[in-house]
C-alpha cells in the first residue's frame, strides 16, 4: 500500500530496497557521510544564525557572545567549524575515490559533483569570512582581490562584489546573506547527485557492471553506513572536545583591523592546495587560472575512456599524485621563501602533469 | 567421411571454444586473484607511502619551523594540557589577582564579564566586592550626562584606557593588546605566553635597543614595548603561595587560558563521552555489520 504513495516509493526506492552492488568497500561509505555532515552543517548553522549579527562592528561580538553566553554555543560553533573540515575532507576523499577505481564516466554525477565541490569551498570561503577576525578580513581582501585578474571588467566586478571600495559591510553583510543560502543549492544539487547515482546503480571497485550481483540497501548498505558514521562523528566530535582549534588560525582571534595586516595570509587546510598554486606562479593573471583550474581540471576526466579496471601503473601515478597533494596542502601554508615556492612550482607542474597521465591512462 | 570430417571440426571447435572459455575463466581469475593478492599489498603499500608522505611533511615543517628568525617558545608541562585535565581553579583565583594588580594597568579584557568569575575562581559574594571596587562609566543619566557607579557582577571589566589612540599615546606608540582571547591568538599559546613574562635579559653584546624598548628573546624581533612586569614577591598571595616571578607568570597564564577558552573543561568532558561512545558502539556496530554480511560474505559464486 506504501508502494503506491510516489513519494514514500521514492524515499523506499532510495533508501530502503535500492539494488546496490555486492562488492562495493567502504570507499562507497563516503556519500552518505557527506551528506551527514551536511545537515550537521545546516542544523548548526541554522542555529547559530539565530545569535549572530552580520555588521562589522559587532559581528566579533556577535561570535564572542555565542561563544561565551549562549547556552551549548561555543560546541555549535567548534562543531560549525570543524565541520567543514569534515565536510571538504570527506569530499576530496571522495573524489579521490572515483579518480582511483576510475568511475568518473558516470558524466551526469561527475559533473554535478565537481559543481557541488566548487559551491561547497565557495560556501566554506563564505563562511569563514563571517567571525569577521584578522584572517577573515585580510583572506576576503585577498580572495575577492583575484577577480580583479578578470580582464576589462575585473576592477568593476570586484567593487560590484564589495558593494564598496574595499572589503567592508556590505560586504561581510552580503557573504552572510550568500552563505545562508548556498547550502539549499547545495542540497538541491545533492539530490540531482543521488539522482543520477540511482538511475543506473553505484558503481564498483572493479568498474564491472551487473544487474543480479545486488544487495537491497537496507539492511545491508544501511548498516555498513551506520558503522562508518560511528566512526567518523565520534572522531569529529573528539576532535570538537579535544583540540577544536587544531585547523583554525591565532590571527582569527584577533578582532579585522583594515590597517594592520598579518605577516602570513593563509586560508583554511582544504584551499591550501589551490593557494599553493596561486603563489607559486609569479604571474597574477597566470596564478588566479592555476587556482581556478585546479579545480575545473577535474572536468576534464569525462572526456577520459572508460576502462574496466585501474593498471599497475595507474595505481602509482594516483597515489603519487595524492602523495604530491598532502605537499602541495603544506607548501600552501609555508610563509613565502624561495625554497617554497620553488617546491611549489614543481608540485604543480606534479599535480597537472599526473592528472593528466590518469586522464590518458 | 562427411560425418567424420563434420564430428572433427565440431570437435575442434568445442575444443577451440573451451579454450576460449578457459581463457576467460583464467582472465576472471587472474583480476580477481590480482585483487584478493596484490590489492591488499597495494592498498597496504599506498597507506604506508602516503602515511610516509604525511610524516615526512610533518618532519619538514618542524624543520621549516625551526629555520625561522625567531626562538620558539619551549613546550611546558600544563596541569590542564592533558586531554582529559581541567583548569586548576586555585591558580584562575590567583591569576586573576595577579591580572587585577599587574596587567590590568595597561590591558583590557573587554569580553570577560565579573559575574563570569562566578561559580569558577570565586563565590558571587567575593565577586560582587571585587566588581563593587571598579568604577564604572554609564549613563546617561537624566540631565543627559555620564556618571561613574560602582560595578555590578553583569559588567565588563573595565578598559585602562577609552580608546585604542590614548593606550598607545600613553604607551610610546605600542598598543597593549585585549587579553580576553591572547592565549589562542598567539602561536605557542600557554608556552608563548610564560616565556615572554619571563623572557626578559639585558640586550646581548652589539643588540641596540630603542629608547623606551626592552629586550625579549621570545618576542618577534626582540624588542619588546612591554617593560618586565612581574617580579618576586610584586604582589602577596591570598593563600599564602610565594608569589615568585615564575609562579605569578604561571598563574596568570592559567587565568588567560580560562578567559580564552571558558568552557574549556566542558568541552573536554563531551570529548571523553564521544570516546566513552565510541568505545562502546564502534565495536557494536562493527559486529553487526559483520553479521548482516555473512551470510553474503560466506556465499560461493561460481560462473559456468
Amino acid at each position: 500500500m506504501l508502494r503506491n504513495n510516489p513519494l514514500i516509493n521514492l524515499f523506499i526506492g532510495s533508501f530502503y530496497r535500492l539494488p546496490a552492488p555486492i562488492n562495493i568497500n567502504y570507499f562507497w561509505n563516503g556519500g552518505s557521510t557527506i551528506g551527514v555532515f551536511l545537515v550537521i552543517q545546516i542544523v548548526s548553522g541554522l542555529f547559530l544564525s539565530m545569535h549572530y549579527t552580520s555588521h562589522m562592528q559587532m559581528s566579533f561580538f556577535s561570535v564572542n557572545h555565542i561563544m561565551r553566553d549562549v547556552n551549548g554555543g561555543w560546541l555549535l560553533r567548534y562543531m560549525h567549524a570543524n565541520g567543514a573540515s569534515f565536510f571538504l575532507g570527506l569530499i576530496f576523499l571522495h573524489i579521490g575515490r572515483n579518480v582511483y577505481y576510475k568511475t568518473y564516466y558516470r558524466k551526469g554525477a561527475w559533473i554535478i559533483g565537481i559543481l557541488l565541490l566548487v559551491v561547497s569551498m565557495l560556501t566554506a570561503f563564505l563562511g569563514y569570512v563571517l567571525p569577521w577576525g584578522q584572517m577573515s578580513f585580510w583572506g576576503a581582501t585577498v580572495i575577492t582581490n583575484l577577480i580583479t585578474a578578470v580582464p576589462v571588467y575585473g576592477e568593476a566586478i570586484v567593487k560590484w562584489l564589495w558593494g564598496g571600495f574595499s572589503v567592508e559591510n556590505p560586504t561581510l553583510n552580503r557573504f552572510y546573506t550568500f552563505h545562508f543560502l548556498f547550502p539549499f543549492v547545495i542540497v538541491a544539487l545533492s539530490v540531482v547527485h543521488l539522482f543520477f547515482i540511482h538511475m543506473l546503480g553505484s558503481s564498483t571497485p572493479l568498474g564491472t557492471f551487473s544487474n543480479t550481483m545486488k544487495l537491497d540497501f537496507w539492511p545491508y548498505y544501511g548498516v555498513k553506513d551506520i558503522f562508518g558514521f560511528s566512526i567518523i562523528i565520534s572522531s569529529f566530535m573528539m576532535l570538537v572536545g579535544f583540540s577544536p582549534d587544531l585547523f583554525g588560525d591565532p590571527e582569527n582571534f584577533k578582532k579585522a583591523n583594515s590597517m594592520v595586516t598579518p605577516v602570513h595570509i593563509k586560508p583554511e587546510w582544504y584551499f591550501l592546495f589551490a593557494y599553493a598554486i596561486l603563489r607559486c606562479i609569479p604571474n597574477k593573471k597566470l596564478g588566479v587560472f592555476g587556482l581556478v583550474f585546479s579545480i575545473l581540471v577535474f572536468f576534464f576526466f569525462l572526456f577520459s575512456k572508460k576502462k574496466l579496471m585501474s593498471s599497475l601503473f595507474y595505481r602509482l601515478i594516483f597515489w603519487s599524485w595524492s602523495m604530491n597533494f598532502i605537499m602541495l596542502t603544506w607548501l600552501g601554508g609555508c610563509p613565502v621563501k624561495d625554497v617554497f615556492i620553488y617546491m611549489a612550482q614543481i608540485s604543480s607542474f606534479i599535480y597537472f602533469f599526473f592528472l593528466l597521465i590518469l586522464m590518458l591512462i | 567421411l562427411g560425418n567424420t570430417m563434420l564430428s572433427n571440426y565440431s570437435k575442434h571447435a568445442t575444443s577451440k571454444l573451451l579454450s576460449l572459455r578457459q581463457l576467460q575463466t583464467a582472465r576472471k581469475q587472474k583480476i580477481s586473484s590480482f585483487v584478493k593478492g596484490k590489492g591488499k599489498l597495494l592498498s597496504g603499500t599506498a597507506v604506508a607511502v602516503v602515511g610516509a608522505a604525511t610524516v615526512t611533511t610533518y618532519f619538514l615543517h618542524q624543520s621549516a619551523k625551526a629555520s625561522e628568525d625567531e626562538l620558539h617558545a619551549p613546550h611546558l608541562p600544563w596541569q590542564h594540557s592533558g586531554a582529559l585535565k581541567t583548569l586548576d581553579a586555585a591558580s584562575i583565583r590567583r591569576g586573576y589577582e595577579v591580572y587585577r594588580q599587574v596587567c590590568a594597568a595597561c590591558h583590557s579584557m573587554e569580553y570577560i564579564a565579573f559575574r563570569n568569575l562566578v561559580g569558577v575562581s570565586h563565590t558571587e559574594d567575593e565577586m560582587k566586592a571585587i566588581a563593587a571596587q571598579a568604577q564604572i562609566v554609564d549613563g546617561p543619566d537624566d540631565n543627559g550626562k555620564m556618571f561613574k557607579r560602582p560595578g555590578r557582577l553583569s559588567d565588563y571589566f573595565p578598559s585602562p584606557y577609552t580608546n585604542d589612540e590614548e593606550a598607545r599615546a600613553a604607551n610610546n606608540g605600542a598598543l597593549p593588546p585585549d587579553l580576553s582571547y591572547i592565549v589562542l591568538g598567539v602561536h605557542g599559546e600557554e608556552d608563548y605566553i610564560f616565556s615572554l613574562l619571563t623572557g626578559y635579559y639585558d640586550p646581548p653584546a652589539g643588540v641596540v635597543i630603542g629608547e623606551d624598548q626592552h629586550y625579549n628573546a621570545y618576542f618577534a624581533g626582540q624588542a619588546i614595548g612591554m617593560a618586565q612586569a612581574l617580579y618576586n614577591e610584586i604582589i602577596e598571595y591570598e593563600d599564602g603561595t610565594p608569589a615568585t616571578q615564575s609562579q605569578l607568570a604561571k598563574d596568570v597564564t592559567v587565568f588567560l587560558r580560562w578567559a580564552a577558552e571558558p568552557h574549556h573543561d566542558k568541552r573536554k568532558l563531551y570529548g571523553f563521552r564521544a570516546l566513552c561512545f565510541a568505545i562502546m558502539f564502534v565495536p557494536l556496530f562493527w559486529y553487526q555489520k559483520k553479521r548482516v554480511f555473512s551470510v553474503i560474505k560466506s556465499k560461493k559464486i561460481a560462473f559456468k
